[in-house]
């Protein structure tokens, strides 16, 4: 699903094995996208000689994680959920 | 949820972050150039050099430095392309 800036998210706690992206300290978590950057090449296929199609749509999202600190990271669409 | 030896930010730790900075050694920079051309010739991608990372032995990614990861790759995705022969820079480096 698409997502726009403003709204809440979680980030997928699935298993993969594989290459990717998404950094463990923030699965599960619940964020909020600040920005739509743009499309591009997919790193987990991309990464086993794959050409990285079709292009997925990548975020900035902002995490509260101690109150007092905020994360801010790159997070590709496939790992992101509605917040409840 | 397991995660891999890479992938490391929030681990818990007492230990203060080491600051220091050190020059690179010319291999180091070599290996920056050389990893960079083969990106630009559309030879390795970087997706397929993190991933040759991430597929190292733990213990062998914690114990060697930046750049020896980035040879580790290097050497192990020319091999799965079948532009290196395993054991062939050894070979050409013992000679």
């Amino acid at each position: 699903m698409t997502f726009a800036a403003g709204d809440d998210v979680v980030v997928s706690s699935r298993e993969h094995s594989g290459h990717h992206r998404t950094p463990g300290y923030l699965k599960g978590r619940r964020g909020t996208v600040l920005r739509v950057y743009a499309r591009f090449r997919n790193p987990e296929t991309r990464a086993y000689g794959g050409d990285g199609l079709p292009k997925e749509r990548l975020y900035l999202v902002s995490f509260e994680l101690s109150g007092r600190d905020r994360v801010l990271a790159d997070i590709f669409e496939h790992w992101l959920e509605q917040a409840a | 949820m397991t995660r891999a030896v890479h992938d490391r930010g929030g681990w818990p730790t007492e230990a203060p972050i080491d600051r220091t900075e050190h020059d690179l050694a010319d291999w180091e920079i070599l290996m920056d150039a050389l990893e960079n051309a083969l990106e630009a010739r559309g030879v390795m991608n970087t997706d397929e050099m993190r991933r040759g990372i991430e597929s190292m032995p733990p213990a062998e990614y914690e114990s060697v430095s930046y750049y020896e990861r980035w040879l580790f790759t290097t050497e192990t995705i020319l091999e799965e392309k079948g532009i290196l022969v395993p054991g062939e820079l050894d070979a050409r480096v013992a000679s």
